[in-house]
């Protein structure tokens, strides 16, 4: 039995009023495989975990969901083949309460073609994480129907502008779950998670200037990392969770510093006279991209992190911002300002080669999911700010809108490893 | 509302510690922050009309010296009159992506920079800002230019180092919401505040 325990750190949180989310979705996967969800027995109405997995998958712009039309095998064995042509596969589940509030949901994943059973689990939490159960279940669906972890589990950070009000939130990656981790009169900015998930760096002015906290989900606990007179910002975590890349303005000019995360062995690590900012790690962690003005425009360079020469990487025309590899350290993504617009543009770092993810007037502050195959980003809708995501083949877009509050700064979370 | 008052007080405590000896030229004060050029002389009518006065009763002694000397009383209240307006100017202005200010708003920073060099108790803080057509960081950064180089002017206009703090708000804080250069333009400032000493 597969238990998610992981998620009973979110309880330690504190959980606002549920904002309702309206979610549109543009586009389609080149290929999309046909699924059906059958409503799972013995789910509450008020929350379906069906509805969630389904809502999951359909996102992704990979599958079509096809209504099961009537059609509910309660098992494997009861599956009348015949009946689900046009169909790849079949969700079937089964809720059951136990001793109170304890959720156990049992669930097969059927191949309709091949005939066969190509998964069967049994998850369990207390009821009110149900939804966690169903993001862990369309996570082990799209895993096997597609190769490739799903994120749905994952978390994303970003920061909410309402009337003067900051608050930097943590929520779920379908924007549901939204629980505030710091509420201010003052800016804060640049959230960044640990590897592990279980930390998060940002820059918050409630002091009076911009200075980099890094806080605890689970216990809220935090530290001030960096106060140094002028600007502590751009928070970065160096893939083993060791080290964070800051940028410093206490010798003038914003440049780039790295510190040991117990505060140890401060050293800076760009020399130049201009504006160096947002480092991002590499993902074997030898290397830093960052955005840096010293060729006359801000582009996107690289460098060793043992600092020397840095490397050109965008030649666009426009000003390039906000770089973040890949997971696999294949491509970047960065926002680029050109012709009036910011764009979200992927750079494959063999080839070279430019796309556009997005054209849109403000699409800003990119970062990739985990596995790779969505890109979490800030845009506008309405003269509000809200999060985006697109497929990293830019074939799928997906606008999440919230109830209140300007959008920006969002941030994807990594994998949580189950802790068993 | 707060940030106003003080800055009344701060004016107010300017005037009184820059020119003690000449109560009755700051006592006009009040009116010339709403002068709209440093240079127009048409803005501080009352004065003139007390120097003249004051010339008349003084005319049977030496007219000629008189007459120098109403005219020297008017030109300090005007020059007086002309800083003040200039110090109740506390923002300066930047083009895209430039961390120098306009030239235009030079005689500001000048005016601010003698008046703390003057004044060794007073404390400003210089903050700076950027439109929104930047990332976030790299806002943050242009404004701590746009800050720093406002500091270092202040500066060599006769303030000391000490009485003066930088900070950065990037694109935060804006004074104007639009997507458009009149928005932008509005957006890319260094605002001088003034702190009491403690």
């Amino acid at each position: 039995m597969l238990r998610i325990s992981v998620f009973a750190f979110l309880l330690c949180l504190t959980r606002f009023a549920q904002a309702e989310l309206s979610i549109e979705i543009t586009g389609a996967g080149e290929h999309q495989t046909p699924v059906s969800v059958i409503r799972f027995a013995g789910e509450d109405e008020s929350q379906r975990i069906s509805e969630v997995v389904s809502k999951d998958l359909a996102r992704t712009g990979l599958f079509k969901l096809i209504d099961p039309a009537g059609r509910a095998p309660r098992d494997a064995s009861a599956v009348n083949f015949t009946e689900w042509n046009g169909v790849e596969a079949l969700l079937i589940g089964s809720v059951t309460q136990q001793s109170g509030d304890k959720l156990f949901v049992t669930f097969q994943l059927v191949d309709t073609v091949r005939r066969s059973e190509l998964l069967k689990l049994t998850v369990s939490s207390n009821k009110q994480q149900s939804r966690a159960i169903a993001h862990h279940i369309a996570d082990r669906v799209y895993e096997r129907l597609t190769g490739t972890p799903g994120v749905f589990s994952t978390r994303i950070a970003y920061v909410n502008r309402h009337e003067g009000n900051y608050r930097l939130v943590v929520a779920d990656s379908d924007g549901f779950g939204e629980q505030a981790l710091l509420s201010s009169k003052e800016p804060i900015m640049s959230p960044a998670w640990s590897p592990d998930g279980t930390r998060i760096a940002y820059v918050s002015f409630e002091q009076g200037r911009a200075m980099v906290f890094v806080q605890t989900l689970s216990t809220r606990e935090r530290v001030l990392m960096a106060a140094f007179p002028g600007s502590n910002s751009a928070p970065a975590w160096s893939p083993d969770g060791s080290q964070l890349a800051l940028v410093l303005t206490r010798d003038n000019s914003s440049q780039l510093y790295l510190v040991g995360v117990d505060g140890s062995d401060l050293r800076r690590i760009t020399f130049s006279d201009t504006i160096d900012t947002e480092p991002t790690f590499s993902p074997d962690g030898k290397s830093l991209l960052f955005t840096s003005d010293r060729g006359g425009s801000p582009q996107i360079y690289s460098m060793s992190i043992d600092g020397g020469r840095a490397t050109r990487l965008t030649f666009e025309s426009g000003n390039s911002f906000s770089p973040r590899y890949s997971p696999d350290g294949k491509n970047v993504v960065y926002s680029l300002y050109s012709g009036g617009t910011f764009s979200i543009v992927v750079h494959d770092l063999e080839s070279k080669q430019v796309q556009y993810l997005t054209s849109n007037a403000r699409d800003k502050k990119p970062s990739f999911a985990p596995n790779g195959k969505l890109v979490l980003f800030a845009t506008e809708s309405s003269g509000r700010g809200i999060l985006a995501t697109v497929s990293s083949d830019g074939r799928v877009k997906q606008k999440m809108v919230a109830q209140s509050g300007d959008i920006r700064e969002p941030v994807w979370g990594p994998f949580i490893k189950a802790m068993n | 509302m707060n940030k106003l008052i003080l800055g009344m007080i701060t004016v107010s405590l300017l005037a009184a510690c820059s020119s003690p000896a000449q109560k009755e030229t700051t006592s006009t004060a009040p009116a010339a922050p709403q002068a709209s050029t440093a240079a127009d002389t048409s803005a501080t009518p009352t004065s003139a009309a007390d120097s003249n006065v004051a010339a008349t009763s003084n005319m049977a002694a030496d007219p000629a010296a008189a007459d120098a000397a109403a005219a020297k009383a008017k030109a300090d209240a005007d020059a007086k009159a002309a800083e003040l307006a200039l110090l109740d100017k506390r923002t300066v202005y930047f083009d895209t992506d430039i961390d120098v200010f306009h030239d235009a708003d030079k005689e500001i920073i000048m005016a601010h920079g003698k008046n703390l060099g003057k004044v060794f108790l007073l404390k400003a803080r210089v903050a700076g800002y950027a439109d929104e057509r930047g990332s976030s960081e790299y806002n943050l950064a242009l404004g701590q230019r746009r800050a720093q180089n406002t500091k270092k002017a202040l500066v060599a206009a006769g303030a000391k180092e000490g009485q003066i703090s930088t900070v950065s708000y990037g694109e935060e804080k804006a004074v104007a919401t639009g997507h458009d250069e009149s928005a932008w333009a509005q957006n890319r400032r260094a605002e001088i505040s003034y702190d009491i000493a403690k």
